[in-house]
This record gives structure tokens, sequence and C-alpha cells, in this order.
């Protein structure tokens, strides 16, 4: 076995699939029976064909270190089953898709076409030329929309103040949802995000009023300070920039590491899905967020394997208290990972919440580590304790309903166990566990 | 410039025209927003008065609003009202969640309990998150592909893993009670399989109750010989631990669960007395007559039968010498003609004695009295009186003896019934027949299969293999799922070769997709390499039905894939250096 015939679990593989439908359907096929002709090579491609209904088989190709792939089906979804049997195959069965081997020549083409393709894009990157003019009259422009639309954003939510939240609850979300589209009209999403969670509070149940001052004092905060962004200092600027929802490009130097991915998952609105990856530096003790986008149908490009390591560079974004990074140039194949993060007790998580909200007081969560907590089902939902049973953090609302927590429960068993998430105001997000029993990283999303 | 939360609170919800902010507090006020409860985030109380160890207003950007807050603050202008309200908020919120304190662990859960077994091999781990991960597709039917069905694979990869006494994997648990939900014939082998920590984790989650009320019993019962415990659970234990309680115990020494059971009988319920007497099934012997015949005295109609189908099981019991009796005087042997011939003569009346013996009086609607009498008469009294009875002829003799007056079918049927119910493998053997005669003159596909089920693992196979060489597969179906598992070799290839000569006949394949289903599962693994040239696509001949080759090569892949799918399951578990 080479260093890069580290294999995939079969979770892990599952977790590239754009929908239930799909992971049953690549399910299926993860076993040797349709597949002919399949292995993989020392850089991570895998490569089989599939027999499917019509006489010719199905050419199906995967760059796992993109993760990439090819398939001569004609399913939009992507990937598609047979690029996730494939996988699945090649986690589960060595000899099925043996290591080694010369890739075919369909295979090797795509293979090479790829290469050819990123190096293309590279060169064109450095080649653009910089007409640093139109660029700054545009975000002059850019800037001048948002300004309005924070204006009439105060104006909107002094109204509302000068009239009475309660008279919120009855007027609907009509009317929010007009602002939110005059926000975007005026070029600034992060606004129209926070007006449309606005809209949504009073039909949230008990305790709304309360919420719906808190977010509504926040979004005034932030558009006090893009008003006033001139005398705010320049992390914190970039900050504001990137909440009111200003495009930015990771900048910062490059950083080197071995890269822990702790969690992955998605969330979707519909239109958009959001995948953001966890990442823990094992040299610098950073964590680190990857966030990629696909279109409604299509999951995010970048997938990483839940538990492994990355020899890899970040770059990252600015801003103060941002986390946010964007993925460059990886050295190796991911390897297993062993041990999680150091973490720390429940207090020590808040603490650190309440630190981060110094740089970017509109957080609305912090990734932390927990170590030896024990989950407890308590009368007001789930908790995370610490072990001697003094302090405890209340599991958020949103991640009882999930699967995750009765798997965080069942690896648990009642032991100490450690336990990453994302802990903020509303509770404590588990995400994934390791348990002094079984070794791993335990998938909690 | 600060306020109490509860004042901005007030004046945001009622509007600061009608309610304006009230003069600023004096001091800061250590109170953020309170949690008064209901909104499900139950933090600890306490703030952290000003400052703290994380204040959130360093963080604040401090340039337009809190300038503009103070002016407000002091002119108290109207129009400016809100913004100063708002600014006042913000603060107070950024402060509060800065100051979060941990919340008041409630009662640490108590551990689950320890479980020593091995844990699985790497790859059988996989394999199972992925046969767990894999639900039937909603509305059934449908073309299958080529792709093994995985949920049908659960059952056995469970029984196998629990054969080698494996320790699931904690962190597949939920996913596994999950399946048993869903599926009560997995109940068993996954409750084994997930072992205390399943039901330690069953108990916290409402839809996982069902695990606790299981045979195999919520909380760990007594060793069967630890009499005080046993004693003691039985006398206070609910009604699912006592019948798991009682199980155990009559698995273990049999004698000694009668005793526990007649101990309390007098006061049971009666659909406890009904659950607890049919645990006597197991280990059943003439030890248990008296109590039986006890118990067809019994208030309840349905204890009194199952005491009475108990009985009709012990042929040396005094029960089993009245039926006999009785039956003897309803069946005869009639010399007269040229060839011996058995006579029937139903029973006129249902006594009193033969309903405390368990003879129900009223027939099912579109049964006459006189044959349902018969017919129970028949199936209770012990096999071994016919051969005295009817001129010391075999079972074979005796079945093959012609019967006057109609009365073939109801007598042979209620044979069938004490065969099976005696488990007497030479009256099955005679019932049933050569396998090779026409199915229509033997006793029906569901009476053959039981009457199969009495007979040794090997002839039981044999006896299929050769009905389905004569027959085909189409009436074997119910055959088959009494054969062991897996199918032995002469029984696999007979099942093959019919399904190949179905393909040759032309019909298409989902005409035998229960065959073809049970053949996924019970053949031999080892039949993969014989069967790879039936998947090959196949010339149609001129009667098929169109398509039916393609159809037929993707049901034979399927089989081939699964086969392949079982073989390496199996080697999965294996344990290393086996």
């Amino acid at each position: 076995m080479t260093e890069q015939g580290v294999r995939w679990t079969a979770e892990q593989v599952l977790a590239l699939a754009p929908d239930a439908a799909s992971r049953k359907a690549g399910s299926k096929l993860g076993a040797a029976g349709p597949w002919s002709g399949a292995g993989c090579s020392a850089v991570g491609a895998v490569w089989g064909l599939c027999k499917g209904s019509g006489s010719k088989p199905y050419q199906t190709v995967v760059d796992t270190a993109g993760p990439a792939y090819k398939c001569t089906c004609p399913s939009r979804k992507f990937p598609c089953k047979h690029a996730l049997g494939l996988l699945l195959l090649w986690a589960a069965d060595a000899a099925a898709v043996p290591a080694g081997a010369d890739a075919p020549d369909w295979a090797e083409k795509w293979l090479e076409s790829r290469g050819a393709r990123a190096e293309a894009r590279q060169r064109k990157d450095e080649a653009k030329p910089a007409d640093e003019e139109a660029a700054r009259r545009r975000a002059a422009a850019r800037a001048a929309r948002v300004t309005a639309g924070a204006e009439e954003l105060e104006q909107r939510l002094a109204d509302l103040v000068r009239g009475g939240m309660a008279a919120a609850e009855h007027a609907g979300y009509g009317l929010w949802e007009e602002t939110a589209r005059r926000m975007v009209d005026a070029q600034a999403p992060g606004l129209a995000g926070r007006v449309r969670e606005l809209g949504a509070i009073p039909g949230s149940g008990p305790g709304w009023p309360m919420r719906l001052l808190e977010e509504s004092a926040l979004t005034h905060l932030l558009d006090r300070a893009w008003l006033g962004i001139d005398r705010l200092p320049e992390p914190l600027a970039a900050t504001v920039r990137t909440r009111v929802g200003l495009p930015a490009s990771a900048r910062g130097p490059a950083v080197r590491d071995r890269w822990l991915v702790l969690a992955q998952y998605d969330t979707s609105d519909g239109k958009l899905t959001t995948r953001r990856i966890w990442l823990y530096g094992r040299e610098s003790g950073r964590t680190a967020l990857l966030l990629s986008f696909g279109a409604a149908g299509r999951a995010p490009d970048l997938a990483l394997a839940v538990g492994v390591v990355l020899d890899a560079e970040l770059v990252r974004y600015p801003g103060a208290g941002q986390l946010r990074a964007e993925l460059g140039e990886r050295f190796a194949a991911p390897v297993p990972g062993d041990a999680p993060p150091p973490g720390g007790s429940v207090g020590e998580a808040l603490a650190a919440y309440g630190l981060a909200l110094r740089d970017d007081p509109w957080l609305d969560s912090w990734p932390v580590t927990l170590r030896d907590v024990v989950p407890v089902p308590a009368a007001e939902g789930w908790q995370l304790a610490d072990a001697d049973g003094g302090a405890a953090l209340p599991v958020t609302g949103s991640a009882v309903a999930r699967p995750g927590l009765w798997r965080l429960a069942a690896v648990s068993g009642g032991a100490p166990v450690t336990v990453f998430g994302e802990c903020g105001h509303r509770g404590f997000t588990p995400l994934a566990a390791w348990s002094p029993d079984a070794p791993g990283t335990v998938p909690l999303t | 410039m600060t306020w109490p939360w509860e004042d901005l609170l007030t004046s945001a919800l009622l509007g600061t025209d009608r309610r304006p902010l009230p003069a600023p507090a004096a001091r800061i006020s250590g109170t953020g927003p309170r949690r008064d409860g209901g909104d499900g985030h139950p933090f600890g109380d306490g703030h952290p008065d000003g400052g703290g160890r994380a204040d959130g207003r360093d963080g604040l950007p401090d340039g337009g609003g809190r300038a503009d807050a103070g002016a407000v603050g002091a002119g108290a202008v109207a129009l400016d009202a809100p913004v100063a309200l708002l600014d006042a908020a913000a603060v107070a919120t950024v402060r509060r969640r800065a100051g979060l304190l941990p919340a008041a662990a409630a009662p640490l859960p108590r551990p689950a309990p320890r479980d020593d077994r091995a844990p699985l091999p790497e790859a059988a781990a996989r394999r199972l998150t992925q046969l767990l991960a894999d639900r039937p597709s909603a509305g059934g039917g449908g073309r299958r592909g080529t792709a093994p069905d995985l949920t049908e694979l659960l059952p056995q990869w469970l029984a196998a893993a629990n054969a080698y006494g494996y320790r699931a994997p904690a962190a597949a648990l939920p996913a596994l009670l999950d399946a048993a939900r869903a599926r009560t014939d997995l109940r068993p082998q996954a409750l084994a399989f997930g072992g205390p920590r399943a039901l330690w984790l069953a108990a916290s989650n409402p839809e996982w109750r069902f695990a606790l009320r299981g045979a195999s019993g919520g909380t760990a019962l007594p060793a069967p010989d630890d009499a005080e415990g046993v004693r003691r659970l039985w006398e206070e234990g609910l009604f699912a631990e006592r019948v798991a309680l009682l199980g155990a115990v009559r698995a273990h020494d049999p004698a000694a669960a009668l005793d526990l059971l007649a101990s309390t009988w007098a006061s049971e319920r009666a659909e406890d007395r009904l659950m607890f007497l049919d645990s006597l099934r197991t280990g059943l012997s003439a030890a248990d007559e008296e109590f039986l015949e006890r118990a067809l005295s019994d208030r309840s109609r349905n204890v009194r039968s199952t005491a009475a189908e108990l009985l009709s099981a012990l042929p040396g019991s005094a029960f089993a010498a009245r039926m006999a009796a009785r039956a003897a005087s309803c069946v005869g042997l009639d010399h007269t003609g040229r060839q011996a011939t058995i006579a029937v003569e139903a029973p006129h009346e249902c006594d009193a004695e033969m309903q405390r013996d368990g003879v129900v009086p009223q027939p099912p609607s579109g049964r006459g009295k006189r044959s349902w009498w018969l017919a129970q008469l028949v199936e209770a009294a012990p096999l071994g009186l016919w051969r005295e009875r009817l001129g010391w002829r075999t079972p074979e003799e005796i079945v093959a003896l012609p019967v006057a007056d109609d009365w073939r079918g109801e007598l042979h049927a209620a044979w069938c019934r004490a065969a099976v119910r005696q488990r007497d493998a030479a009256w099955s053997r005679a019932l049933l027949g050569p396998a090779s005669a026409p199915p229509a003159s033997g006793p029906g596909a569901s009476s053959s299969a039981a009457l199969l089920a009495t007979l040794p693992d090997g002839e039981r196979a044999e006896w299929v293999a050769a009905f389905i060489a004569a027959h085909g597969l189409s009436e074997a179906f119910q055959l088959l799922g009494v054969c062991t598992v897996p199918w032995s070799g002469p029984l696999g290839r007979a099942v093959i070769d019919a399904l190949d000569i179905a393909r040759d006949a032309g019909s298409y394949p989902w005409s035998f997709s229960g065959v073809m289903g049970l053949a996924e599962r019970c053949l031999d693994p080892g039949e993969a390499d014989r069967l790879g040239v039936l998947t090959a696509a196949y010339e149609e001949g001129e009667n098929a039905s169109p398509g039916a080759g393609g159809y037929w090569a993707e049901a034979f892949q399927r089989l081939v894939a699964t086969l392949r799918l079982r073989a390496a399951m199996h080697t999965e578990l294996t344990p290393p250096g086996r």
C-alpha cells in the first residue's frame, strides 16, 4: 500500500451524496456485482466500469483528491450513484478495486485534462490584468448602495421600536420580506439575511419578544457600524464588511499544517446548499472553517472525510474573529487522524465564546472542544455536563432533533467523552465526538 | 447609558411612543436579558456585574451608536428614543452573551453496563453501517436491478455477528434500534447484538421503548439458579419481566419453572395465565401433565384450550388416552368390501367431558358440527393409536387406505395437524407422500411445509429438492421457507436448475421473484461461481416473452452479486487467526 492508499470509510463516501436517494442508490452499487475493470492509482484516482441497463457499461472515474467525478451515465446528480458505488466498493473491498494498476485510457485522459485545466486556471488568475481604477469605482458605487440600504433599514428598525414590537406578531412576514428584497437590491445580502431572520422570529414560539429585540439591536449595531466604518480599525471593518455581505477573498498568508477534519455538515435555504467544514491545525492549534456552496440539487464541490488529517495550506479570509479560510495546496493524501483537539471544560467553552464576541459581536457561536463531558437528558432537553457533575451546557434545540445526538449518547454510554461543536448563546451544537473506548472520530452531523 | 433589560423590552414591545424609556439607571445593571424559562435554553442565571471576565463592550464598534445614545439619553428627544433603545439593547445583548455562565448540571446518568464482548473487525463495522443505511424503498415493487438487496441481508449478518459474540459499535446503536423498531423480525437478533448498551440507550428514547418490552428483558434477569432473585422478580416484576424470567428458568430447569408458575397460578389474571402457560411449550414433558390436567378446568376458555393442546403433545398422558378412546370410537376399519376401507362415524354430540378436554363445540361458520368435532378429536389423539386400531398397519399403509363417504380430506388433514403437533416424523413422511407425486394429491403447500419441519434437516432438503425437480418452483416457495440455511448442495442445485428451466421456457423472472429472493438469502455462497455462466446475456427462444432474456441476466447477476456479498460478509466477520 502506498502512502496514498488510505481508503475512505463508507460514511465518508456517503457524505458526498447529494441527497438520500443517491445515497441509497449508491449503496446498492457498492458491491462487486456490476463492476469490472476497477482499480485505483497511487495519486488517489479510482476507476471502474459499471454494468447498467444498456449494452455498454458506464465508465466511472473519481479523483479522490478533489474530489471530482466523471461518469458516462446520463444522471444529472453529482456525484452520480455510479461514482458513489465505485467509491463504496473502493472503501470496502481492496480486492475488488486493486491498487497500483495503470488507469485505462479513458480514465487517464480525463485525469490528464483535469490537471491541465487546473494549470490553465492558475495561469489565467496570475495573468488577470489589474484594472484597479475601475475596480475602485465599482466598489465605491456598491458601498453607496449598501449605505442607502443600511439607512433605510435603520429607519425600519426605529419604526418597529417606536410603534412597538407587539404589533410585529400580527404584521406577518410580508413586511419583512419587502425590506429583505430592498436589502438585496442594495447589494447587501448579509443585511437581507438578517432581515429575513427578524421576520421569522415572531412566529418562533415563546420568548420571541426578547429574541426579536436582541436581533433587532444587533442588526442596528451592524447598520451603525457600516455607517461609521471609516472610524473602525481595519480588522473590525473587514468583519463588518463580511457581515454586511460584501465579497471578500482569502488573502492572508498561507498556513501549512496538518489539518484534522472535525466536522462537515450542510445547511440549505432551498436555493443554495452551504457546506461547512471545520478543521483543526495539529501544529498551530488553530481552528478554521471552510465554506463551500452548491446550487439546489447539487452537493457542494468540496468534501472532506471527517476524521482524516490533511497536510495542506489554508489561506485566511480577512476580518477580526473570522475563522473562514480557503483550502490551498495539498501536499499529501489524507491519512486517518487519531486524537481529538485538546479540549476544555464547559465554563472555558463559554469563556471562549465570550472572548470571541470582542472581535465580532455578531457571532452566534464559536467552535470549541469539550473534554470529559457527559451527555445528560434533562427536563428541558439535553445537556453536556462536565464529568464532575457541576457545570453544564444546554444542547441547542435544533441539535436535539437530529440523530447525531443519539449517536453521541450511544458513544458516551454515560461515561465522559470529548466533543467538538459550536458553542453560543443558543447553546451547544455537538458535531463530532471521541470516546476513550473506541478509536476514531465519530461524526454527529 | 444603560437600562435594566426588562425596561428595554417593555418599551420595545409597547413602542417608545406609548412607553418612553424611564430615566436611565444610575449604575450599570448587571442583569442582561433574563431567561425566564420557556425558551428552551436554560443557561446559568448569574450574570457578571459590569466587566466580568469577558466584557462584550470592549469589542463594540465605538463609532456612531454610543455617542448618539448618550446624547439622546440626556436630551430625551422623542425622535431618537428608538435609537437610544436599540443602542442600549445591543450593549445589553452582547454583554449577556459574553457573560453567559454554565447551567447547573442535571444528575448524571447511570453509566451503561460494561460489555466485554470483542469489538467488530473494522471491515465488518463498515459493512454494518452500510446495511443499516439501506432502507427498503417506499412503494416496494418495481425493477430491482442487479444490486443486492441489503436490508434482506441484515438478519443474516446479525445472526453471524451474534454467533461470533461481537459487541456492537456504540455509534451504530441508534441506527440498529431504528431498524429493529421498523422490523419486528429483526428485534431479537438486533437487541442481542446491541447488548446492555442498546437497552441503556433505549431507556431514554420513547421511540425505542419496544427494546425494554422484549423477551430479552429490559433489566438484567437474575441467573435462573439464583432461587431468591428469581422468586423476588417473579413476585414483584412487571409482566414482561416475569414472562422473560419464566422462559429463562424453563430453559434451565423445566421443573423449577413449573413450581414457580404453580405457586402463584390461582392469583394470576386470565391473559397472564395464557402467556405463562404458553411458556411451558419449552421442555414439555410428562412431569407437566398433572398441572396441565388441572388447567383443563380453568375459568378461561383460552387457557383451557391451550392446556388441551399441550396435553395432546404428550402421547402418554391420561388426556391423550381419553382422546384416543373418543377418536377410536369414530374411526375404524370396514372389511365388508373387497378392500379394507376406513369407515368414519363422526361424533353425534359434544358432551361436557369433551368440552372439558378442550373440544370447542361451536364450529366456525361454513363447517358442519360433527365433522368439526371429529377433526378436533383426531387431531388431539396420539397417532400411535391408529396402528393397533387399523390392523397393525404402518403409517404409509394407513394413509394409502381408502376412506369411505368423502371423509378422506377431513381425516388426513386432522392427521397432518396431529403429526405436526406431536412432531412425529414417521407420520409426517407418510402424509407428505413421495415428493414426485402431483402436489394436488398431497396435503397442500402450507400443511406440507409444517410436516416437513418435523423431518431431519437433510431429509427435508432432499424432499424439497425432489419436489422441485418434479414440479418446478411455482408451488415451492413455502416449502423452501422451512429448509435450513444455507441450502444443502442438492437443494441449491435443484433450485438453480429449475430457474434455468423457467428461463428456457421464456417466462419473466418476476414470476419467480419470491423464490429468487429466497435464493439470494439462502443459497450457499459457494454456488456463486457455478452461477456465473447464467449471468451472461442469453439468446431468447422463439416462445420467450419479449426482453425476458435481459431481465433474467439481470436477476442472475443480482443473485451472484448477493451471494458474493454474503461470502464477503462472513469473511469480514471471521475473527483474525481463524
